[in-house]
C-alpha cells in the first residue's frame, strides 16, 4: 500500500479547484444559491401576510362601521382598497384583486346602538387557508374594542355587540389540498418542460448527433418543432394524471371548465418548452442545462405563492414572483377550478404568460442562430 | 465543366477573430478519391462543413454538384452524403433505426427496402435491434458509412473517417471507398495516414488555414523540389542531432531505423553528408523523397512565417 502522499493530495486539490473556477456557471451555482435562498427565506417569504387587500361593501354608512373599518386598517392585517357595491365586490374576489370583503348590513348603525348585534359579514378569499388565517383571527377579538370606547353598556351585555360572520369562499373548509393540488400542476409542468427540453437539445449537441441531424435536408424548424411536441402530449398527460388525482382522490372541485382549463394548460406549457428550448441552446452540456432550469425553479416554487402567500411578500419579491409565469398560472387554475371563472376573467394573467414567453423566445431564436453557426 | 464535382474558390471562414479558412480553392473531379491532408486545426472540419452547407462561408463563391454553395444548401445536402469526425448516430437507437430515421430525414421512398439492403450489405441484419451505441469502433464506422449512402448521394465528405479504427477495418474501408469510386461516386476524404494519402487520387495539403499544395502525391511531391537521402547507422538519434546543424539539411525525419535527411539546395547537402560519411562510417543513399518529406517540408514552410 502507498503511503498518503501530501504533494500528490495538494495537486487533486489543486486541479479541482482550477476546474471549478473554469466552470462559471457551477461557480455561479455554488455562490449565487445560498444568497438566493437567504434572500428568500430571510426576507421574502412570510407565512403570516399582512396589508391583505380588502374591499368595504358599506350598505349602511355610519361612525361605527366607519370606526370598524379604520380598526381594520390600524390591525395592520387590512388595506382598504375602497367602497364598492355587492356586484363588484364579487367580482373583485373571483378575479383574485382582493382577499377580504367586508359587507355592513343595512340597518347595522340603528342595530348596533339598540343591542340587536348586526350582521357584519366578511368574505375571505380562502383558495389558500395559509393567506387568510392570520387576519381571520385578528377579526375575531376586533368586534369588542372598537366600540368599548363610545358605548360604555356593551361589556355588559350578554351577546356580542356585532354578529361576526366569516365566509371563507372557495374553500369553506379550509382544506389545503384545494390549493396545493391545483398548484401541484403548475409546478410539475416547471419542473418537467423547462428541463426535458433543456436536456433534449443539449444532448444531441453533447454527443455530437445534432451535426448530423443538421447535414440531412431537416430545417432547423422541422427540428425544434419536431422536439417539441412529444413534451407537449407528455405535459397534457401530466395534467390529467394530476386531474384525476384532485378529482378521485383529494376531491377537489372543478367548478369551470376543463376545455377552459386545457387551454390555459397549453399556454403554460409553450411558455415553459419556450424557456427549455432557449436554455439549451445557451448551455453548453446537458449539466449546465441542469442548472439553469434549477435557477428558475428555485424562485418559481418560493415566489409564485405555491408554497407562501404571494402577498405575504415584500414589494420586490411580488414583482420578481409577477415575472415568473408559474406566479399568473397559480392564480388562473385557482381560478378555474375553485372559482369556476369563465373566458373573460382570464385575460389579467393571459398576458403575462404571454409576453414571458415572446421575450424568452427573442432570446432563443438569438442565442439558436449564433449556436448553428 | 460538369465534370467537376466541387469548384469552389476564394472560400474565407472567421469565428470571431481566428481566421479559419483563408482562400479556399478547390477543385475535385467527378469519380476521383481526393485526399484532404493537413495538421490537427488547420481548418479541414471547417472546410468540410462549408462544403455540404453546415456552415455559412463569410466569402467566397463556387459550386458543389452544379448547386451554388452559398445559396442552395438545401439542395446540396441531399445530394451529399456527410460522415462526422466522432460518431454522430444515435446510441440510444437500434440499428435499424438510426438507418431508418437517416431514410426518413432524406424523404425517401422505399424506405424499408433501402434500409433492409444496407443491412444485408453491412451483414447486420442478424444484429438490427442491437443499440449503436453497443458497436465495437470499427462497426460504427461501417454504420455511419452506410447511413451516409443510403440516400444514394453522389458526393460523399468523410471527416478523418478511419480514426481509432483497427489496420484491417481501415484497409476494408479504404476498399470499399474504391468500389464506390469505381461506382462514379465523388469522395473527399481528410486523413492523418500517409499510406491513406497515398490511396488517393490527387491531394490537397491544407495547413493554417491556408492551402498549400495540390496535386497527385507524386505531383505534391515534385512541387517541393526536395532532395533526399536516406542514412543508414549505429545511433541514428544522436546523428539526427549532428544533421540538424549541417549546411543545406533543411529536415531530418526518423523513418523506421533510418533517417530522411532533406534539402532544396542539393549540392551543399551533398557536401555536408560526404563529410558526415567520412567521418563516421555511416551509410548514405540518395532516395526520391517520399510523401511524408513532402508534408513535412510544407508543415515547416507553413510554420516559419509564424514563428519569424
Amino acid at each position: 500500500m502507498e503511503a498518503f502522499s501530501l504533494s500528490r493530495w495538494i495537486g487533486i486539490l489543486r486541479k479541482e479547484f482550477i476546474q471549478l473556477k473554469r466552470d462559471r456557471l457551477t461557480f455561479g451555482m455554488i455562490v449565487g444559491i445560498p444568497i438566493i435562498q437567504l434572500m428568500l427565506f430571510g426576507f421574502a417569504i412570510n407565512s403570516d401576510p399582512k396589508h391583505l387587500p380588502t374591499a368595504v361593501v358599506m350598505a349602511d354608512p355610519g361612525p361605527y362601521a366607519r370606526a370598524y373599518v379604520a380598526a381594520m386598517a390600524n390591525s395592520d392585517y387590512f388595506r382598504i382598497v375602497g367602497q364598492v357595491d355587492e356586484k363588484q365586490a364579487d367580482e373583485l374576489l373571483d378575479r383574485s384583486q382582493v382577499q377580504f370583503v367586508v359587507t355592513f348590513a343595512p340597518g347595522f348603525h340603528r342595530d348596533l346602538l339598540r343591542g340587536r348585534s348586526p350582521t357584519l359579514l366578511v368574505e375571505a378569499d380562502a383558495t389558500d387557508p395559509m393567506a387568510t388565517g392570520g387576519a381571520i383571527s385578528v377579526l375575531r377579538s376586533l368586534g369588542v374594542e372598537v366600540f368599548a370606547a363610545d358605548l360604555p353598556g356593551l361589556q355588559r351585555r350578554p351577546t356580542p355587540p356585532v354578529d361576526l360572520r366569516i365566509h371563507r369562499r372557495y374553500n369553506p373548509e379550509g382544506i389545503t389540498a384545494y390549493n396545493v393540488v391545483p398548484g401541484l400542476l403548475g409546478v410539475i409542468l416547471t419542473m418537467t418542460m423547462v428541463l426535458m427540453t433543456g436536456l433534449a437539445m443539449t444532448r444531441e449537441r453533447e454527443r455530437g448527433t445534432f451535426e448530423n441531424l443538421l447535414a440531412t435536408p431537416a430545417t432547423p424548424l422541422e427540428v425544434m418543432t419536431g422536439k417539441i411536441v412529444p413534451y407537449i402530449l407528455i405535459g397534457l398527460l401530466q395534467v390529467t394524471l394530476v386531474l384525476l388525482a384532485a378529482r378521485w382522490l383529494f376531491d377537489v372541485p372543478m367548478h369551470g371548465s376543463l376545455p377552459l382549463l386545457y387551454a390555459v394548460v397549453l399556454l403554460f406549457i409553450c411558455a415553459n418548452l419556450t424557456l427549455g428550448i432557449t436554455f439549451s441552446s445557451i448551455a453548453q452540456n446537458q449539466l449546465q442545462a441542469m442548472q439553469m432550469t434549477f435557477f428558475f425553479f428555485l424562485p418559481s416554487m418560493l415566489l409564485s405563492g405555491f408554497m407562501f402567500p404571494f402577498r405575504g411578500m415584500p414589494e420586490w419579491a411580488q414583482v420578481v414572483g409577477n415575472i415568473l409565469p408559474l406566479t399568473h398560472f397559480l392564480l388562473l387554475v385557482r381560478g378555474i377550478l375553485l372559482k369556476g371563472n369563465g373566458i373573460g376573467m382570464l385575460w389579467d394573467q393571459v398576458w403575462p404568460i404571454l409576453a414571458f414567453m415572446l421575450v424568452v423566445l427573442g432570446v432563443g431564436l438569438k442565442t439558436f442562430r449564433r449556436t448553428l453557426d | 465543366m460538369s465534370s467537376l464535382a466541387i469548384d469552389v474558390a476564394g472560400i474565407n471562414k472567421r469565428f470571431g477573430d481566428k481566421h479559419v479558412v483563408r482562400d479556399l480553392t478547390l477543385q475535385v473531379r467527378q469519380g476521383e478519391i481526393y485526399g484532404f491532408l493537413g495538421p490537427n486545426g488547420s481548418g479541414k472540419t471547417t472546410s468540410i462543413r462549408m462544403l455540404c452547407g453546415l456552415l455559412r462561408p463569410d466569402s467566397g463563391r463556387g459550386t458543389c454538384l452544379g448547386l451554388d454553395v452559398l445559396r442552395e444548401s438545401a439542395a446540396i445536402k441531399r445530394q451529399v452524403g456527410y460522415m462526422t469526425q466522432k460518431f454522430s448516430l444515435w446510441d440510444d437507437l437500434t440499428i435499424a433505426e438510426n438507418l431508418d430515421f437517416v431514410a426518413r430525414m432524406f424523404g425517401m421512398r422505399g424506405r424499408r427496402e433501402a434500409v433492409n439492403q444496407a443491412l444485408d450489405e453491412l451483414g447486420l441484419s442478424g444484429r438490427r435491434q442491437q443499440l449503436a451505441g453497443t458497436l465495437s469502433g470499427g462497426w460504427k464506422q461501417r454504420l455511419a458509412l452506410a447511413a451516409c449512402l443510403l440516400h444514394q448521394p453522389r458526393l460523399l465528405l468523410l471527416d478523418e473517417p478511419t480514426a481509432g479504427v483497427d489496420p484491417k477495418a481501415r484497409r476494408d474501408f479504404w476498399e470499399e471507398i474504391h468500389r464506390l469510386s469505381a461506382a462514379g461516386i465523388t469522395i473527399l476524404v481528410s486523413t492523418h495516414y500517409m499510406d491513406e494519402a497515398e490511396r488517393c487520387h490527387r491531394l490537397a495539403y491544407i495547413a493554417y488555414g491556408s492551402l498549400l499544395a495540390t496535386g497527385t502525391a507524386s505531383e505534391v511531391v515534385a512541387g517541393c523540389r526536395l532532395h533526399t537521402w536516406e542514412i543508414s547507422g549505429e545511433d541514428i538519434h544522436h546523428l539526427a542531432e549532428r544533421l540538424r546543424g549541417m549546411p543545406g539539411a533543411d529536415q531530418v525525419a526518423t523513418f523506421g531505423a533510418t533517417l530522411h535527411v532533406s534539402g532544396q539546395d542539393r549540392t551543399r547537402l551533398q557536401d555536408s553528408l560526404r563529410t558526415l560519411a567520412e567521418d563516421t562510417g555511416v551509410g548514405v543513399v540518395a532516395v526520391t523523397p517520399s510523401l511524408e518529406d513532402a508534408f513535412i517540408h510544407l508543415m515547416r514552410q507553413a510554420e516559419d512565417p509564424l514563428a519569424a
